[in-house]
């Protein structure tokens, strides 16, 4: 047990980090890549009508889960009403009331959706056969005809319902004219339609929905025909037959049934409007896991302040650095001053830039060792040595920054970055490694602690890393694994396969 | 000479690596509750007169700057004494004083101090400066070794000591450690020193390694190295194995000088030694401890007998380091 105790935990980290990481990226579809732009629809119905006197109920369907859509958001625009909505039968509706309004009315509904790969909305039960129709002759034995012959040519439910409305749609059969003669729309169509698949005990009803277009206005309201095949609701195009939406459908309402409902009123008018709205993918998403309910929403960085969530930008980093601060020197067998030292010089190289950061960081530490030379010589005591050599390391940094403006160097300016009691710690142990061990072991470990901060910081600078850890911070659980693992690594370091070397072909003796 | 060995080959000779030692015998066998008592220089000592151990003897402690004041009346009458902190690591902050000079004394590489720079070395000392961590310190003041003859033609300056690896008790390996002019005298491979390995069962040095490479002779002095036969090599790798029940540390470094006058003298216990033994012997200590491992025998011996038990089981295959490279 003991023995598994590590790798257990390594693993249920992991698994823990990639489902939580798997989830939002395939079900809430945060975006993996940065700087992606979603796009979105921002839809709006206007409801007009003229209130003919007394309280006013005026009722409009909205759409509700719609198929390969998702809702973000939406607003209801209407000054003075009262606004409800709730559920009736398969529809959502909005209730406008309104005590005595005058002269021609308008209400707003405006939502906004985002297109989404999966279906989210669970799938309504099978509602059972349809019941069969009574129809009158000659209705009845054109419809069982009808069914008959399609029957033969059809596999299974939704073969069925294409071959019938493709039939409706070309076949020259006085029994289907019957049902919808030549030249009916589709409406009328998709009624006789359902008719006829109830004939055969199918299930099927109507769907309504506009065409998302950019900056559309006045959209037709299209319809469109839905069997039920005992699993999910199929759609077909009513006009040929084939299965499917078209792409940016958005489907508005169900049933064989106009959008409005109105009570002490008349000449209603329905609009739809649609323009298409770019929005930063990761917000689109972080919107629509507020509206899954999802709890990963409430832990969110992305709720935080702006202010905060830029400084955890940079914070979220400094796990990445040190756990390459642990591959260097566990794995390869860099030397460095101080454990994490060169993550906070990467870190001050994010402001300062690279060429600039190494230059400014080679020469306060240069011009820092030298006075902390001169220090020795005057035999102070070990805090008071620490402390001048802090103060020698601001000055110099002022110094730096005045000289540099001046001369119009820009980078200069960004040395007051620099941690300076790092620094001051960094000319300290430098000094001691290099009176007790000599300058070749000084600046051996210093061009190492260079090199660690220079690789530290070109990861912790990389747009898809930074990204990667702030929209997914649960990837932190795996760098912990990863670290944890590195706990456990026994093998040579690189660096040990050079000082060995003088052993390279003895024999096993 | 090959740039690097491969991995494999590192195996094959057992070479036990920095992180394999850190987590397999560092961290497995050595609790961390045991770490003061050889990282406290004063500690060691006490422990090692009680259990009958010899070591240098102690002049004097000096444990606060006000304290400092008084290290002339501590070193009056002595003409050499070394001052060295009690949490030292590496051979750091070890100041080797060989006489007087009118009111200055001279150091081990011939250079002049006054008092004031000894009085400054010793509130280094107590500043932690040397310590790990950079706790305060304690500076002791000790004898200064008088090293035996048996090495003055293979070390430059400073002390040549023997470095003892002792697991779970068994001596496991050796190696001389001898001053260069580059390591200032200090015997740390580190720092430039010559490791000359030593062939376990017979105390016959072998061949050395100065800066990852092999030599036969000493860089300074130009003496070969080899077949030099250590005295009383018995009674040093018992003195060695002793300091397992001294300290409990399952994996040890024994460092041990050879006085001229008193023999045999444990300088110091290392609970975290490193791995240039293997290259000075040409050998690998997972080999070794395997091994030991193997055919250990259920109740600890004596000191004295583990010594020979080890020496008779590694003695088998021969693993002398004579120098065939």
């Amino acid at each position: 047990m003991k023995r598994l105790h590590l790798p257990l935990l390594i693993l249920a980290l992991v698994a823990v980090s990639l489902g939580i990481f798997q989830h939002k990226v395939r079900n809430l579809a945060f975006p993996l890549l940065p700087a992606q732009i979603a796009d979105n629809w921002i839809v709006e119905a206007r409801l007009a009508f003229e209130p003919t006197g007394g309280a006013v109920t005026a009722r409009l369907l909205i759409p509700s889960q719609p198929p390969g859509l998702a809702l973000l958001d939406e607003h209801f625009v209407s000054r003075d009403y009262g606004l409800t909505t709730g559920m009736r039968s398969e529809n959502r509706e909005a209730i406008w009331t309104a005590r005595n309004p005058s002269g021609r009315q308008a209400v707003y509904y405006r939502a906004t959706f985002y297109e989404l790969e999966r279906h989210l909305r669970p799938q309504p039960e099978y509602p059972g056969p349809a019941s069969l129709p009574e129809f009158e002759e000659p209705y009845a034995s054109a419809a069982e005809s009808i069914v008959e012959r399609v029957r033969e040519r059809s596999a299974d439910i939704t073969t069925f319902a294409t071959v019938l409305v493709s039939d409706m749609a070309h076949a020259q059969d006085e029994n289907i004219a019957l049902f919808a003669p030549r030249g009916s729309g589709e409406r009328e169509r998709a009624r006789a339609a359902i008719q006829l698949l109830a004939g055969a005990r199918i299930p099927a009803r109507m769907a309504h929905g506009i065409q998302l277009t950019d900056r559309a206005r006045d959209l037709q309201v299209r319809t469109w025909l839905e069997v039920h095949n005992t699993r999910e609701w199929v759609p077909i195009n009513p006009g040929n037959g084939s299965v499917g939406y078209p792409p940016n459908f958005l489907v508005w309402w169900y049933g064989d049934q106009e959008p409005v409902a109105l009570n002490r009123a008349r000449n209603a008018q329905v609009s739809f409007a649609v323009t298409r709205n770019f929005q930063s993918a990761v917000d689109a998403a972080q919107q629509r896991a507020q509206l899954l309910d999802s709890h990963i929403a409430d832990f969110s960085l992305l709720g935080l302040p702006v202010q905060t969530q830029n400084m955890y930008r940079v914070l979220l980093m400094v796990p990445v650095g040190a756990m390459i601060i642990v591959l260097l020197r566990n794995v390869v067998g860099v030397q460095t001053f101080g454990t994490f030292m060169p993550v906070l010089i990467a870190l001050s190289f994010r402001e300062t830039e690279l060429l600039g950061g190494v230059i400014l960081f080679t020469l306060i530490v240069s011009l820092g060792l030298a006075i902390r030379f001169y220090l020795e010589h005057l035999k102070l005591l070990l805090v008071p040595r620490l402390a001048s050599v802090v103060i020698v390391v601001v000055m110099l940094m002022l110094m730096l920054s005045i000289i540099s403006h001046h001369l119009g160097i820009e980078h200069g300016l960004a040395v007051a970055l620099f941690p300076m009691v790092i620094l001051a710690m960094t000319i300290e142990r430098m000094s001691i490694v290099w009176e007790e061990h000599g300058a070749g072991d000084a600046i051996r470990q210093g061009v190492g602690s260079m090199g660690a901060a220079i690789v530290g910081y070109l990861l912790m600078i990389n747009p898809y890393a930074e990204h990667l850890i702030f929209v997914f911070p649960e990837l932190l659980l795996i760098i912990l694994a990863v670290t944890l693992l590195l706990g456990r690594y026994t093998g040579y370091r690189l660096s040990e396969l050079i000082r060995f070397r003088a052993l390279a072909g003895r024999s096993d003796t | 000479m090959n740039w690097f060995i491969t991995p494999r080959e590192l195996r094959r000779l057992g070479i036990v690596g920095m992180n394999a030692r850190n987590v397999d015998m560092i961290a497995r066998l050595n609790a961390r509750r045991h770490y003061p008592l050889v990282d406290d220089k004063l500690l060691t000592k006490s422990l090692a007169l009680e259990a009958g151990i010899a070591v240098p003897e102690l002049y004097g402690v000096i444990e606060t700057n006000h304290d400092a004041r008084r290290l002339r009346e501590r070193i009056s009458g002595r003409d050499d004494f070394v001052i060295k902190p009690a949490h030292g690591s590496g051979g750091n902050g070890i100041l080797v004083i060989t006489g007087r000079m009118g009111e200055r004394f001279r150091k081990a590489n011939g250079l002049l101090e006054d008092m004031e720079g000894l009085e400054h070395h010793v509130s280094n000392i107590l500043s932690g400066m040397y310590s790990l961590g950079g706790q305060p310190d304690k500076a002791m003041i000790e004898y200064r070794v008088r090293f035996d003859a048996l090495f003055a033609k293979v070390s430059f300056q400073g002390v040549p000591d023997i470095r003892t690896v002792v697991y779970q008790g068994y001596p496991v390996m050796a190696m001389a450690r001898l001053p260069t002019r580059g390591s200032d005298g200090k015997a740390n491979l580190h720092q430039g020193a010559v490791g000359v390995g030593i062939d376990i069962t017979k105390g016959v040095t072998g061949h050395g390694v100065w800066h990852n490479e092999i030599v036969e002779r000493h860089p300074d002095t130009g003496a070969p190295i080899g077949g030099i036969v250590i005295p009383e090599w018995d009674r040093l790798l018992a003195l060695a194995a002793g300091c397992h029940e001294l300290t409990g540390l399952g994996y040890l470094g024994v460092d041990v000088v050879l006085d001229r006058d008193y023999g045999p003298l444990i300088l110091e216990l290392n609970a975290r030694p490193g791995l240039a033994v293997q290259l000075a012997n040409g050998d690998g200590l997972r080999k070794r401890i395997d091994r030991i491992d193997a055919v250990r025998p259920e109740k600890p011996a004596l000191p004295s007998e583990r010594a020979v038990h080890a020496q008779t089981l590694l003695g088998v295959t021969g693993s002398a380091p004579s120098g065939r490279i």
